[in-house]
């Protein structure tokens, strides 16, 4: 029992932290929607060339053969700075889903080169960043069909989040596209990694309200020096303090695949949601009416909370896993790790 | 990171498990904050705990302990809370000078008080509120004022809980003149010194959990002081990270409280609306989330780290947690809520809970810590 990273996976996650904060700044952002771009092929470069898209692929396959506990950093770290690249979503989702196809079409070799693969999963209505994809994953109920972009018609779908680049799909099945007949972990690791970019999001919704509570001032003090002030962003870090370990944890767990696990993801994914949505709504607060403008950037964090809190399942549904966990598996003090389940 | 449990804990696990099943009284004891039959009736227990080596897992041997780290110490509490063992009326003994002592004790001490304190020979209160210093301690007012090598302690505490019934109390005091955070010193007395007067205060309901203490020109030995002369205030802040962030409540005590939650909302589910299962659910998703945090906690404490102002949000957690599933409980049980007959185990339990944001320092301190020392916000 030891529930603490280990110093390699410290390292990795500082690692690809600090490329990130440093690379995807609000004023980056800003800039990319100024040009209109979804993503900074720069940025996309250097994530390859970090080998984070094949962090969970086996080393046979070309990837580095870790586990989603070496990853749940990096996508706190995504969320924190509100990256617009679909990184997440293809090292941990798309990407591993590739390397267990029987026959993956060469299309792994070229998503760990670069290339980005959209995921249509059911769990989710839309299929993000499907235009500047060259291949699509697509469900027809539990069978996945890998669909070339030229074969598929994109309909946009405006998002309130401007680095969402969501579409619906139109395209027809067929036994030639027709790869493999069950999706295996895949929603519950996209719930698993949206929860983990929710923390961050959440954390980064409260560092940015800090810096300004330091920093604005009103009856001749800074507001933060208000114990109302002080005491939105207290309660929105307790909230995050008691959802990041269930985040962890569920990391930790997805690969048992036992209710017990599922229902550490459903906990992760509502407790996560729950902080980010206090913490961003929190910080509209703390900024006052510059908190709703689109001059301070608050809104980034806010809307991709929004976004991931619906995605990969909302919280009613969560819940249903909750229920069935307390209802049919042993709860209490001897009942917390699913590896003593079964 | 693994969250699997060596051979050897789960071991050490069967072992308490087996120990708790032999021993455990099957009936609850008298409470022990009504009778000294109830409080003598748990100092028996601690006694008997303290005959299988279990009254304080953590501490080195020689002091009466089995030297184990805190993960094994938070399997021995889950498999104490599993078997419905008796409070422990010594917690503040055990839970908070104990480990403050083990840092700024001097040998003599350790070995004079921890074994009694493991065995319940004495059993501890802690003196610190006064009827002026609440939330703010620094404004505590009693004096030690230095005699050779005594002390003589003079001043009103208040809210000392279970002093009533117990032997010692480990108190805040000031070098008379001195102000705030500086010239206090922690200091150990016995409640049945002469010059010490001790009035039990009822609780709302009628039970003695608290009490004043009086004290008239208490003469104690100036070995009797915790730490050094004038540094009590940072002797105190040792205890109170203690207090709040791990020791004091561990999360056992909530699983339990949730799994009796969920008993009894399946009893009354088909009578009752589909909102209260969400409010159960949320209920045990915040035990496990308590739990999993101080498993990250003692993961760190156990590789050499320390607990900071994060212990802040631990304390805020565990005490709206209670508030959580005991008024979930009482709105489950509907007009039998208010009942205070012996069937209705909740009211106590939700009385308590009450209680909790309150005491160890109030909700609102911890949010003013949290702010200021974690985030960095600036001072009022
Ligand atoms: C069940 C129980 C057991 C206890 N056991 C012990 C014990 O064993 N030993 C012991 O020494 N003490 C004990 N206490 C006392 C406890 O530590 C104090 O009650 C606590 O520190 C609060 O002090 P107070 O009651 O004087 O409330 P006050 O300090 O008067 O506070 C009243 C209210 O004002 C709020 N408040 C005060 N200051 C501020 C501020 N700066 N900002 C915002 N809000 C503020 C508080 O949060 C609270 O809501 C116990 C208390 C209880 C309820």
């Amino acid at each position: 029992m030891q529930f603490a990273f280990t110093e390699d996976q410290l390292a990795i996650n500082l690692a690809a932290r600090e490329m990130l904060v440093e690379t995807c700044t609000p004023a980056s952002l800003r800039l990319m929607l100024k040009d209109g771009r979804a993503i900074d092929e720069a940025r996309w470069r250097t994530i390859c060339e970090m080998g984070l898209l094949g962090m969970l692929v086996p080393e046979a396959a070309g990837g580095m053969g870790l586990g989603l506990t070496d990853f749940i950093g990096i996508a706190e770290a995504a969320g924190y700075v509100g990256l617009p690249e679909p990184l997440v979503e293809l090292a941990g989702v798309t990407i591993p889903l590739l390397a267990r196809l029987k026959d993956n079409r060469g299309l792994l070799e070229s998503a760990l080169g670069g290339n980005r693969v959209a995921l249509g999963h059911p769990a989710n209505r839309f299929v993000a960043n499907a235009d500047s994809a060259t291949a699509l994953l697509l469900g027809d109920g539990e069978d996945i069909h890998l669909v070339e972009r030229v074969d598929a018609t994109l309909e946009r779908q405006e998002s309130f989040d401007p680095f969402r680049r969501l579409f619906t799909v139109q395209w027809a099945p067929s036994p030639a596209t027709l790869v493999a007949k069950s999706w295996g972990d895949s929603a519950e690791r996209g719930a698993l990694l949206a929860a983990a970019q929710m923390i961050g999001l959440a954390q980064r919704c409260i560092d940015i309200s800090v810096a300004y509570a330091k920093d604005r001032t009103q009856f001749g003090k800074p507001i933060g020096s208000y114990q109302a002030v002080k005491h939105l962003l207290a309660n929105a870090q307790v909230k995050v303090e008691f959802a990041r370990p269930v985040v962890h944890a569920a990391a930790a767990e997805l690969p048992l695949g036992t209710l017990a696990a599922r229902a550490r993801i459903a906990h992760a994914k509502i407790a996560a949601g729950a902080a980010a949505e206090l913490a961003a709504r929190t910080a509209v607060q703390v900024h006052g009416a510059m908190g709703m403008t689109w001059e301070v950037d608050v809104h980034f964090f806010l809307k991709r909370a929004l976004a991931l809190g619906s995605s990969w399942g909302t919280a009613g549904l969560h819940l249903d896993t909750i229920f069935e966990r307390i209802g049919t598996v042993p709860t209490g003090p001897d009942a917390t790790f699913a590896s003593e389940l079964g | 990171m693994n969250l699997t449990y060596t051979p050897e804990q789960r071991a050490f696990r069967a072992e308490v498990r087996a120990w708790m099943e032999a021993n455990v009284p099957p009936a609850p004891l008298p409470s022990f904050d009504l009778t000294s039959e109830g409080f003598e009736a748990h100092r028996d227990w601690e006694r008997r705990l303290n005959d299988g080596r279990w009254g304080m897992v953590t501490w080195p041997e020689e002091l009466g302990g089995r030297g184990l780290d805190y993960i094994r110490w938070l399997i021995f509490e889950e498999e104490y809370y599993r078997a419905g063992a008796p409070t422990r009326v010594n917690q503040n003994g055990i839970f908070l000078l104990g480990p403050t002592m083990m840092e700024y004790g001097t040998p003599e001490q350790k070995a004079r008080f921890l074994p009694r304190m493991a065995a319940g020979d004495d059993i501890w209160a802690q003196a610190w509120s006064e009827p002026g210093a609440g939330s703010d301690l620094a404004g505590v007012r009693a004096t030690c004022t230095r005699d050779g090598d005594h002390y003589m302690l003079n001043g009103q505490k208040i809210w000392s809980s279970r002093a009533t019934f117990a032997d010692w109390a480990f108190g805040l005091f000031r070098e008379p003149g001195s102000e705030r955070h500086k010239g206090m010193s922690l200091v150990l007395f016995p409640l049945d010194a002469s010059g010490v007067t001790r009035r039990p205060i009822q609780r709302m309901d009628g039970k003695l959990v608290f009490a004043e203490i009086f004290l008239d020109n208490v003469r104690v030995p100036a070995a009797d002081r915790l730490g050094e002369e004038g540094q009590g205030w940072a002797v105190c802040m040792a205890t109170a990270g203690f207090e709040r962030g791990l020791l004091l409540r561990s999360p056992a005590r909530y699983q339990v409280g949730v799994s009796r939650l969920i008993a009894l909302y399946q009893v009354h589910k088909h009578r009752l609306p589909a909102s209260m299962g969400e409010r159960v659910a949320q209920c045990w998703m915040d035990a496990e989330a308590y739990a999993l945090a101080i498993y990250a906690m003692v993961s760190k404490l156990d590789r050499g780290g320390k607990i900071g102002p994060e212990s802040s949000t631990t304390k805020i957690f565990w005490s709206e947690l209670d508030i959580a599933i005991t008024s979930a409980a009482m709105d489950i049980l509907g007009q039998d809520a208010e009942l205070t007959g012996e069937e209705n185990d909740w009211l106590d339990d939700y009385v308590f809970a009450l209680a909790g944001p309150i005491y160890a320092g109030s909700n609102e301190i911890q949010r003013n810590i949290i702010a200021e020392r974690m985030l960095g916000l600036p001072k009022a």
